[in-house]
């Protein structure tokens, strides 16, 4: 089924973004980058190191995946937007995931100054999808300074634990201008297909494939999920009754 | 010797450019997905064997790596 994602004009092949962060080697990530079949690949932009220089796991990706660099770590706006410009040089792409966080250890975005930065860097002529809270109001004035996609979090980076709030997550796509990719949370499969279901129109996972006891099959688990729950979408639910259903006929039974 | 910051560590260095930073580090400065920011602003890899170096210059040197 031709069911491309469009994002700022940009036709997508794949609903599931993958990052490339804490696989146990670079050829499991190769192979989980293959077996999930993403155009955007995430990746961070860090100091070199200054003992000598190698080539790294990008050069490998750059000709396979359309990257795109994130802010991770960055905490004021100032950071981010430096990033953003470091990164848009180094990979030649005005695409940036914007994570502005306003606390180490929860990782919580800083909404306050992720709506500035954003402001900035689109007035800078970048293409913004910034990772945001599963707040509504939050979405749509970062969607109002101009970013082309809003990325709420499923729950904390990392954790697993799936999609905290899913009525906030439907509200949110049922309300946003631009396309609604979710971020975070994602632990496994159930989650990637729940956030297509309730609207979602991609999902970025990483730490749910990376640290699978199994990351190659559970990047095909999340391919068929994003598809699967893409596809429910489509097709639309059957609404929820508080009764059965027969679903085999009535008439015609024996005994009768 | 001029006294700069490279990746946020002091360094007292003999070199004039950023090209020559560069190379007095190991690192080949044509390398791909390589970016440079001095004192906060970016520097175009068009200049960086033009730009001069000045003390207290505050130098970034990144690159890509994996990220979520």
């Amino acid at each position: 089924m031709d069911d491309p994602l469009l994002i700022a004009d940009k036709a997508l092949s794949s609903r599931l973004f993958v990052g490339t962060a804490g696989y146990p080697n670079q050829q499991v990530l190769l192979d989980c980058l293959e077996t999930a079949g993403p155009e955007l690949v995430t990746v961070s932009i860090r100091r070199i190191s200054l003992e000598g220089y190698a080539e790294s796991l990008v050069d490998l990706l750059g000709g396979r995946y359309r990257l795109l660099p994130n802010t991770a770590g960055c905490a004021t706006v100032r950071d981010a937007v430096l990033t953003a410009q470091l990164a848009r040089e180094a990979l030649d792409t005005s695409w940036v995931k914007l994570e502005l966080i306003g606390d180490r250890e929860t990782l919580y975005p800083d909404v306050e100054q992720l709506v500035r930065a954003a402001d900035e860097l689109v007035r800078n002529g970048f293409t913004v999808l910034p990772y945001c809270n599963e707040d509504p109001v939050t979405c749509q004035k970062l969607a109002d300074v101009g970013c082309v996609a809003v990325m709420p979090l499923g729950s904390w980076i990392g954790s697993g634990m799936g999609i905290a709030n899913p009525a906030a997550i439907e509200l949110i796509c049922s309300r946003s201008p631009v396309p609604v990719v979710l971020d975070a949370g994602i632990g496994t499969a159930s989650d990637a297909a729940l956030a297509m279901e309730l609207g979602c129109d991609a999902v970025l996972v990483n730490t749910a494939i990376a640290r699978s006891h199994d990351p190659r099959r559970m990047a095909a688990a999340m391919r068929a999920a994003v598809e699967a729950g893409r596809f429910a979408r489509l097709a639309g639910r059957i609404p929820r009754r508080r009764f059965a259903e027969p679903s085999s006929p009535q008439l015609g039974l024996i005994g009768s | 010797m001029t006294r700069i910051k490279v990746n946020g560590q002091e360094a007292d260095v003999a070199v004039t450019t950023i090209s020559e930073l560069l190379v007095a580090r190991g690192v080949e400065p044509t390398a791909r997905f390589l970016a440079v920011a001095v004192n906060g602003s970016v520097v175009r890899r068009s200049q960086w064997s033009s730009k001069p170096l000045a003390p207290g210059d505050n130098i970034e040197i990144v690159r890509p790596f994996s990220g979520g």
